[in-house]
């Protein structure tokens, strides 16, 4: 799981272009939006994208990402219970 | 003495022209096939937030726009009309290659956003919250002239006071390797390159923002007065001169009264001729080239009405830039006569403002 982390930390930071924030920088229970990283809508289908792409995982119900979407731990957590790749 | 007046200018180029004294600290690159912009820093005039998702065309145009914006003390212009030859070029790319490497799914909207030609001008009305009139003219190597004649019908006629105008174009890599099969660029074997008597095919490639605030009155700032623009999709060399003539007329000028011209030379000999000009109508009078320093793109004659604004402001022209030995004791008007690959064809005449 620590190892699944510290992929999707250094994901998050190369798709999103995150100039000046580094892998170290994010903690696990960060809120990525609002308040914490600061993403947005556009990030957001961003991360969407990257799970289907990296994980193979399809959302289908864009209201799941809200609780998925909260934090790396929770998309860790999201992603080792679905994935297909 | 409304008019059309440039009362600020900013730039970003191949030169180091963003915070340097005019042409202070110039290089002449004879070896290189591509000039890449200078980059300025741009934390200090766009949010973390937005700068991350910006290509280097946007963060050019908005730094060059600001500057612009800062010296004619103009907060919120009445409209932002910019020009792009080749639009916002590196993201076009990013989005075609992701179709292409992902089979046509997992599209990310990033850059799909930031690819369409008007993002430059959208993203400089997005930060400056600017809701006035937005226009994106595409049209090849008049592309920034075109603004031109949008901004100064509208200030002529008394519809706006101050308009923000800029061209744009940025280099991308998939779009250079084109150019270098197609030798739009020049081939490695013609080095050193020059833009003057050349004897191959081709021109040095480059890129750059180039913004100018203009308004119906002069002020404090001003560099000069765009007395008039004009443009021509196609025309054959032995054309120009009466291109040239038949606009000066227009004006009420004759060639005598012509006191600097600036030539758009970039050393394709396929296409050096129509600037025979040079020799036959204005062999007396003192010359300009610049794309030597600015390298060719299809908004490089931004680069050219910034150095002839200059040049009007400092009354005298660097070395660097001159043609021909020729000078004048003061520089009242200026013409610039620009094309590329024999099309689109353009004339700006620039006067004093005091004149």
């Amino acid at each position: 799981m620590d190892a699944l982390k510290q992929e999707l930390k250094s994901k998050i930071i190369e798709v999103l272009n995150l100039e000046d924030i580094a892998v170290e920088d994010i903690n696990d229970n960060d809120a990525l939006f609002g308040d914490g990283l600061g993403l947005d809508s556009i990030d957001a289908l961003e991360l969407i994208v990257l799970l289907d792409k990296d994980y193979g995982i399809k959302l289908t119900d864009p209201k799941e990402g809200k609780n998925i979407f909260q934090s790396i731990d929770t998309m860790a957590a999201y992603i080792t219970a679905n994935r297909t790749k | 003495m409304k008019g059309c007046y440039i009362n600020g200018m900013g730039i970003v180029s191949v030169q180091k022209t963003f915070d340097s004294e005019f042409l202070s600290e110039v290089i002449v690159n004879e070896t290189e096939n591509v000039l890449y912009a200078q980059q300025p820093s741009y934390k200090e005039m766009i949010p973390p937030a937005m700068i991350r998702r910006m290509a280097k065309g946007v963060k050019m145009g908005i730094y060059a726009s600001t500057k612009a914006l800062e010296e004619a003390g103009i907060e919120i212009p009445g409209a932002i009309i910019t020009g792009t030859g080749m639009g916002c070029v590196e993201d076009s790319e990013k989005f075609l290659k992701a179709i292409l490497d992902n089979d046509e799914q997992f599209l990310t909207p990033t850059s799909f956003i930031q690819s369409t030609h008007n993002t430059v001008g959208a993203q400089i009305a997005l930060g400056l919250q600017c809701k006035n009139y937005n226009f994106t003219y595409v049209n090849g190597a008049v592309s920034m002239e075109t603004a031109l004649i949008d901004a100064k019908m509208q200030l002529d006629n008394d519809e706006l006071t101050n308009v923000l105008v800029g061209g744009i174009d940025e280099t991308s890599s998939h779009t250079l390797e084109l150019f270098k099969l197609t030798q739009i660029i020049k081939k490695e074997e013609d080095k050193p390159y020059s833009v003057l008597n050349s004897n191959s095919k081709g021109v040095v490639f480059g890129e750059g923002a180039n913004f100018f605030a203009l308004a119906n009155t002069p002020n404090d700032t001003t560099y000069a007065k765009i007395e008039d623009v004009a443009i021509y999709s196609a025309l054959q060399p032995e054309q120009v001169a009466n291109f040239v003539t038949e606009f000066l007329k227009a004006n009420n000028l004759a060639i005598s009264e012509i006191d600097a011209v600036v030539f758009g030379n970039n050393g394709d000999v396929t296409h050096d001729g129509y600037y025979n000009v040079s020799s036959t109508i204005f062999n007396e009078t003192p010359q300009v080239f610049y794309k030597h320093l600015s390298g060719e793109y299809n908004t490089a004659s931004g680069f050219g009405l910034w150095l002839a604004a200059n040049i009007m402001k400092q009354q005298q022209i660097p070395a660097i830039v001159k043609m021909n030995g020729l000078q004048k004791d003061s520089y009242k008007t200026i013409l610039l006569y620009n094309q590329y690959l024999g099309k689109d064809h353009s004339l700006i005449l620039l006067k004093n403002a005091k004149a």
